[in-house]
């Protein structure tokens, strides 16, 4: 066996945005048949500059700017994945893939299911979602609950910048749709990381406690995640040592990462920012609840954004579960007082 | 920063043409003719290629017949529905015998007789609509995308696979079919425009049967005709009688031709009428008259060609007869297919969702699995007739 030396890898701060961008450019550099399609993806980069440089390095044919249309966009893409491609479709803001949804729903989802088996579409769609941006109506909406009530789509969101490349670069391999989901407000955050040998995470599916902790789990995904490790560290001081999870991956669900955690501690609650009534958190809840009923302290207990429309900039902090709302919802696990 | 600030808001500026206000395209050359194309009874049939249009005959006659033979079999409860295409036949056949092989075909839910003109197994064809899965086929083995039953939804796909051809270099073209009431869905709107964008090598073949449905064409929408539809977005639009299968074969070559060459889609409208109803759970009579049907009926695809073709002497009675032997052999084949019972089975439910299996599908399939075991053998026991 022959050893090689190992490089030293060189880590300097880097942007979820950054680590995306990468992970296309990777992709797309080591497999001709992946192709970015979008509005604005090209000379601009995208509005929010994900696509940033793609189509300078790898032409306007792999790196497409589209008609405003997101419907033909997805339709579009259907049919490239059908003679082979695999497309990387850009949505440009979380609502305005719903003109989409049709063909998502109709044919992405159901195609390998159709044809049993012989046409899989190996599409990746990257949705920017949720708040926090201060963005306008129709900007900020959390849509996740319709993606993971349709069968045969994958649904996968990164809370962090390694996982916003490994992720990625694992979305654009599967021969299955997925539904990418970019916390936009995560976009600029910064960790230490290397382009040149990327960390190697674990692929879909797989869930991460990225916080141990003995008395109770946070389930969370995408924007949450932050807040929920600054809850954690703040709960210390009320002499609560929070366990934290990050799902990573909603489609598949990791119950066994889940559960185990559930069991350990006895409590849990999920957060996320879309609406608590038929959002993911519902099917968590109920899921640990059937598997750990006798391991539980106290109901799985919830925190999400209200049952409402997105609200305007001005009142978003009071929708979106910050750290105060999550700490007042562990307090409440407490139950036999 | 103030209007007058504003780059290109100087007085001097305001003579000068934005460049980007030029017609782009002579509108002219897309506009379609005002009457339907046609070639038979008209002096063009002199050039009509006897070889072809007697294949043409012959796929008529035997698309007659199947047309029927699935018409019967919903009646015998062996298809869960059947939308036919009874004097609709010249579009299905000729939007088939226009493509190669590495082509490809997207149908609408009602054109399942242009997948069998293709070359696609008629029993295959059919089990969408029997019911017992959706497709039938590989479409990647018949270059045959999924019969779509969303309206419109397949035009997309066309472009974009047409479009990844091109990408990659190959000969291929993709045609599309699609019916009236499809034409006002957006999926329409953005395919067409799409297409043309992109100079995708793309034939949208519109099937105007006169009605959605119950909706008539003037419900439908208020452009002169469908075909010219397709100047606004930049690709000539053709108009043609879709009852007469030369005209049909002339036009869609012809658009084959141009998307194969580099010279990007084409709209086709095929004015054609929908003799029987919308499907078997129709009322027809509801929305129209015997009188409009009538006058449709003699205006029949099978015996305008025929017409033209005995009086030409290109047609005799010997081969009337012959494409009548061959359709009803491939009727007696269908029956025969579709009265052998599908198997199914019920585990495929899980087996084609994802390409691996998730924890959740998994549990699901063993608790159907512990249904299925139970059932038979409580079957098993009460066959050795256990009167416990
Ligand atoms: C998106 C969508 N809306 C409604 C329907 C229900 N539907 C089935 S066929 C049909 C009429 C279609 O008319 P047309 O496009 O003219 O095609 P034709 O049936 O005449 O071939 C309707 C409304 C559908 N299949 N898809």
């Amino acid at each position: 066996m022959t050893t090689v030396a190992a490089k030293p890898v060189t880590t300097k701060p880097a942007t979820m945005a950054q680590a995306l961008n990468r992970a296309m450019r990777d992709a797309m550099a080591e497999d001709p048949t992946v192709h970015v399609m979008g509005e604005d993806v090209g000379a601009l980069g995208g509005v929010f500059r994900i696509t940033d440089g793609l189509a300078k390095e790898f032409g306007e044919d792999r790196c497409m700017d589209t008609p405003l249309a997101e419907a033909g966009i997805l339709g579009a893409a259907v049919g490239m994945a059908m003679y082979g491609l695999r497309p990387v479709v850009e949505m440009q803001f979380d609502a305005f893939a719903y003109p989409a949804f049709e063909q998502l729903i109709s044919h992405v989802a159901k195609m390998r299911n159709r044809t049993r088996g012989a046409m899989p579409l190996p599409i990746t769609i990257r949705v920017p979602y949720g708040g926090g941006i201060g963005g306008v109506e129709h900007h900020c909406d959390s849509s996740e609950a319709y993606y993971v009530a349709t069968p045969g789509l994958t649904v996968v969101t990164p809370a962090t910048v390694e996982d916003a490349y490994g992720l990625l670069r694992a979305s654009i391999a599967s021969d299955d749709p997925v539904i990418f989901l970019e916390p936009k407000r995560l976009y600029w955050s910064k960790a230490d990381w290397s382009p040149e040998a990327p960390a190697v995470v674990p692929g879909i599916g797989k869930a991460l406690v990225r916080r141990a902790g003995t008395s109770a789990t946070l389930i969370t995904y995408g924007p949450s995640l932050p807040v929920c490790l600054e809850a954690a560290e703040a709960a210390r001081e009320e002499g609560w040592d929070l366990e934290v999870v990050d799902l990573r991956s909603l489609v598949p669900f990791d119950e066994e990462t889940v559960v185990a955690s559930v069991r350990r501690t006895g409590r849990a609650v999920v957060v996320h920012e879309s609406g608590g009534f038929g959002g993911p958190g519902a099917e968590i809840a109920a899921r640990v609840t059937e598997r750990c009923f006798h391991h539980l302290e106290a109901p799985v207990l919830r925190v999400t954004g209200f049952d409402i429309p997105y609200p305007p900039p001005m009142l978003e902090k009071h929708h979106l579960p910050g750290v105060d709302r999550i700490l007042d919802t562990v307090a409440r696990l407490q139950w036999e007082n | 920063m103030t209007v007058q600030e504003l780059p290109g808001a100087g007085a001097s500026h305001r003579s000068t043409q934005p460049p980007a206000w030029r017609p782009r395209t002579d509108a002219a050359p897309l506009l379609p003719d005002p009457e339907p194309y046609r070639v038979l009874g008209t002096p063009a049939a002199d050039r009509l290629d006897p070889e072809l249009m007697r294949r043409c005959y012959a796929e008529l006659v035997r698309g007659r017949r199947y047309n029927a033979q699935a018409t019967a079999l919903t009646r015998q409860g062996r298809l869960a529905v059947y939308p036919s295409t009874v004097g609709q036949e010249a579009c299905e056949i000729a939007a088939a015998l226009v493509l190669e092989d590495q082509d490809w075909l997207f149908p609408s839910y009602r054109d399942t007789l242009a997948a069998v003109a293709r070359g696609l197994d008629p029993v295959q064809a059919l089990t969408l609509l029997r019911g017992d899965w959706h497709t039938g086929y590989d479409p990647r083995e018949h270059r045959i995308a999924p019969l779509s039953t969303p309206l419109a939804t397949q035009l997309p796909h066309a472009v974009g696979l047409a479009h990844a051809a091109r990408l990659r270099g190959d000969d291929v073209v993709a045609l599309a079919m699609v019916g009236d009431g499809g034409t006002s869905e957006g999926d329409f709107h953005e395919a067409m425009n799409f297409a043309a964008v992109w100079q995708a090598p793309v034939v949208f073949l519109v099937q105007n049967n006169g009605f959605a449905i119950s909706v008539p064409l003037a419900k439908q929408t208020a452009a002169p005709t469908l075909a010219h539809k397709a100047v606004g977005y930049g690709m000539p639009g053709r108009l043609v009688d879709g009852n007469d299968i030369a005209a049909m074969h002339e036009v869609l070559s012809e658009a084959v031709r141009r998307a194969r060459s580099g010279g990007g889609p084409t709209m086709i409208e095929a004015v054609t009428y929908r003799i029987e109803a919308h499907t078997n759970a129709d009322d027809a009579t509801r929305y129209r008259g015997d009188a409009e049907v009538e006058a449709w009926k003699a205006h029949d695809p099978i015996e305008l060609l025929e017409r033209e073709l005995t009086a030409r002497g290109l047609l005799d009675e010997a081969g009337i007869q012959a494409a009548k032997d061959a359709a009803e052999e491939m009727a007696a084949a269908l029956r025969d297919g579709m009265n052998a019972e599908p198997v199914v089975d019920p585990m495929d439910l899980f087996a084609h969702v994802y390409a691996e299996q998730t924890d959740r599908l998994r549990e699901q399939a063993a608790m159907l699995r512990a249904e299925l075991d139970a059932a038979e053998q409580e079957a098993a026991e009460l066959e050795e007739g256990d009167p416990s």
